[in-house]
């Protein structure tokens, strides 16, 4: 039964999706379906990871059709923990959405859409066959399209012609690679591949393959020359929908990387040079785009990529203990990251801007607001004990067990720009007084909303501050849970043989 | 067979990046779709070209014996098309709210949000 | 558009192609067809008819905005996937089927439903896009 239920994660935000667009003119109800909903995920994949950090990894073979034929759903370690944050962000974006967004922009069906994106976001972390990632990548892109145009005001279409164009063609090569890669082995299901791909004796049409996945994967993620849809789409969407593009789009394509170049992709010199190569540029980019914009939605934009980054060069220093610093800075990322973003809407409401010249005055006026604030700030920035600070540990004695000096440096360097860029975005929106400029008309402010909406902006922003100090404070236990994940990403085999074990004997 | 559809692959991802590369947000859309119809044949050529031959296993026998068409290239390439057709209507939806909008469809004029700040 | 030919014929083409969509419905599990090409056919029947008599004739066709054609869809494939899990503890979308065929339709199982929910969803996607698409035109 345990195993039926491997599917629960895909169907229950399906199922709220239906139930949402049966309820497609009440917004009333909509928001209590969706709050209620996502706490309902929120225990499901609190259990499922239960499940699955006492069990091992579980499969499922969906219609009953066997591996490598069927469809496969496999939750490793990897898989549950993203499942989880997912649902952690769900819950607050959730909550956030329903106190945060003007009811025109819910009528053009926001939690509806917003479900799928989040069912789409499952499917990718559980699928076990490469071909179903595209299609939970498709779900998910689609979905994102929509929320991101949602209001259809200006700046969102300008955004999104640039978000669309770039994601699509980051689909189109994905689904290239898909052609090479079946042309190469004549499978799609990745434990298969894993075994199929090392048989191979033509490597450079192997590295050919991986390059194109890499690109594709690449833009998704934004990593360094591939990342310019993103500054340029993420301030425009409401604070809702940002926050959730920020906390978990972009690490979709990180964890699809993970996926991809540790199970199936063995690595050879050329692979491993162009991860650190591309991981050094993407944190000097990203820092350097972060410091000199002066709008707090773009300076977290930028932040993104670069933090991106960090992620990156676990990945490709590829030892036990790089990886489990890049495993341990997505759990940490994904959280601060939506937080930051709904921060960033709050501060909006509050101020009547998102420019940091005419921010200011937030700590005179709400002093608790700012303090509950500082926690994701200086979180992301890494201040010991806080949550950022763990990971990069982790990632710098990686770093200099096997000696790549100028990546530890750009780590260093991108964890102080990081820093300096926090501190200006708390010196200007927080400590300064708020200098006197024209506000838009009918601008509504922070303290006109009711009094239930302002709780309903805060709660999910406490509720993430809450996780960033458990992961901060707790660090041991998100490093055990890292550490095996980085173990189960480097020793494929026990995930293999969850997939395939059962049908091995059938192979000719 | 082979080398045709390899050569009309090639013509089909060249044509598709061209038009992309114009200025003008229809032909980004023309590109887009001619580079997906280009991804699609590649599953297809890819997935081995055999004529004639259903995958049916013989009674009695457990494994296909000769070669056989690949039903599977043609499965993804269908899931492919019906993707591509949904994001090619919203592409469509979202080019003519652009230009009621932005009201022009040259591409480098819609960076109005763009600018340094 | 508003020929008569064209008018006249879209009388009798309407029932016909929505004949001709629920047979292409049926066969579409051993041969081609299915819920997705039935459904494209049957809301061109729809588009056919909105060319000939104008947009608002076509819908009202529709008692509901073909939108919320969509989650009726869904919902029928997603319990038609959900059967096999209630009953027999099988995964999530194994083939059920009933054991003798029923005359016209064939063989009836969890598929044939699963392959319902895909027409209805086209169809009411597609109207949407275009119902859309030609309002604000």
């Amino acid at each position: 039964m345990t195993q039926q239920l491997l599917i629960a994660p895909l169907l229950l935000p399906f199922a709220l999706a239906i139930a949402l667009m049966f309820a497609w003119f009440h917004i009333r109800y909509q928001r209590v379906i969706s709050i209620v909903g996502s706490v309902a995920s929120l225990g499901l994949a609190i259990w499922l990871f239960g499940r699955v950090w006492q069990g091992g990894i579980i499969s499922l073979q969906a219609g009953g059709w066997a591996a490598p034929y069927g469809i496969t759903l496999v939750a490793d370690t990897l898989a549950v923990t993203m499942v989880l944050l997912t649902a952690i962000v769900g819950l607050a974006v959730s909550l956030f959405a329903s106190g945060s967004m003007i009811n025109q922009r819910l009528r053009y069906g926001f939690f509806p859409i917003f479900h799928l994106l989040l069912m789409g976001l499952n499917g990718a972390f559980l699928a076990g066959d490469i071909f179903n990632l595209y299609v939970w990548f498709e779900v998910m892109i689609i979905s994102s399209f929509v929320l991101l145009t949602l209001g259809g005001e200006k700046a969102q279409l300008e955004g999104a012609v640039k978000y669309f164009t770039l994601n699509f063609l980051a689909s189109i090569i994905f689904l290239t690679a898909l052609a090479v890669l079946y042309g190469l082995t004549g499978t799609l299901n990745m434990a298969d591949l894993s075994v199929k791909i090392a048989l191979i004796e033509q490597r450079s049409l192997v590295d050919v393959c991986a390059l194109i996945f890499f690109v594709g994967f690449g833009i998704k993620a934004a990593v360094f020359p591939l990342y310019f849809w993103l500054p340029a789409s993420y301030h425009t969407p409401p604070p809702a929908v940002a926050a959730v593009f920020g906390g978990l789009l972009t690490k979709v394509g990180v964890y699809a990387m993970m996926r991809v170049f540790t199970l199936m992709f063995t690595r050879d010199p050329f692979i491993e040079n162009m991860l650190l190569v591309v991981a050094f540029f993407t944190l000097f980019s990203g820092a350097l785009g972060a410091m000199t914009r002066n709008n707090i939605v773009k300076v977290f934009s930028w932040l993104i990529i670069c933090h991106i980054g960090f992620m990156l060069a676990g990945l490709a220093m590829y030892s036990e203990l790089a990886l489990a610093g890049a495993v341990f800075y997505m759990i940490h990322d994904i959280i601060v990251k939506a937080n930051l973003f709904m921060l960033a809407g709050v501060t909006n409401k509050i101020t009547g801007t998102n420019k940091l010249q005419m921010m200011g005055g937030l700590y005179a006026n709400y002093p608790k607001i700012s303090l509950l604030m500082a926690i994701p700030l200086f979180s992301l920035v890494g201040i010991p004990p806080l949550s950022g600070f763990w990971p990069k540990l982790s990632l710098i004695l990686g770093g200099i067990e096997q000696g790549h000096w100028p990546l530890v440096a750009m780590i260093l360097l991108a964890s102080f720009a990081t820093l300096y860029v926090i501190a200006r975005v708390w010196a200007e929106a927080f400590w300064k007084k708020q200098p006197e400029f024209e506000r838009p008309a009918g601008f509504r402010y922070f303290g006109d909303y009711p009094v239930l909406k302002r709780v309903l902006m805060l709660l999910p922003i406490g509720l993430l501050a809450l996780v960033s100090l458990y992961i901060a404070f707790g660090a041991v236990h998100i490093q055990t849970l890292a550490q095996r994940i980085a173990a189960e990403l480097l020793h494929p085999e026990a995930y293999i043989e969850a997939v395939l074990g059962s049908t091995k004997e059938l192979m000719p | 067979m082979e080398i045709l559809l390899a050569i009309m692959i090639g013509v089909l991802y060249a044509a598709g990046i061209y038009m992309m590369f114009r200025r003008s947000l229809v032909k980004l859309i023309i590109g887009i779709i001619l580079l997906g119809n280009g991804a699609n044949l590649l599953i297809f050529l890819l997935g081995r070209l055999v004529k004639g031959k259903p995958p049916i296993i013989a009674e009695g026998s457990k494994y296909l014996s000769e070669a056989y068409a690949d039903p599977v290239p043609q499965a993804l390439i269908l899931t492919a098309i019906v993707i591509s057709f949904g994001l090619q209507a919203f592409a469509i939806v979202l080019i003519k709210r652009t230009y009621k909008v932005v009201k022009t469809e040259d591409l480098d004029q819609i960076n109005t949000f763009d600018e340094f700040e | 558009m508003k020929s008569i030919i064209l008018r006249t014929a879209s009388n009798y083409l309407l029932p016909l192609l929505l004949l001709f969509s629920v047979f292409v419905l049926l066969r579409g599990h051993y041969l081609p067809g299915g819920g997705f090409i039935g459904g494209l056919v049957a809301s061109i029947a729809f588009v056919l008819h909105a060319f000939a008599h104008g947009l608002r004739k076509a819908q009202r066709y529709f008692p509901i905005h073909p939108g919320f054609l969509m989650p009726i869809g869904l919902t029928l494939s997603l319990l038609s996937g959900f059967l096999p899990i209630l009953i027999g503890d099988q995964a999530f979308l194994t083939g059920l089927w009933m054991a003798d065929p029923l005359p016209v339709i064939g063989m009836v199982g969890t598929a044939l439903f699963f392959d319902l929910g895909v027409y209805i969803v086209v169809v009411g996607v597609t109207l949407t896009i275009i119902f859309t698409i030609s309002e604000t035109a």
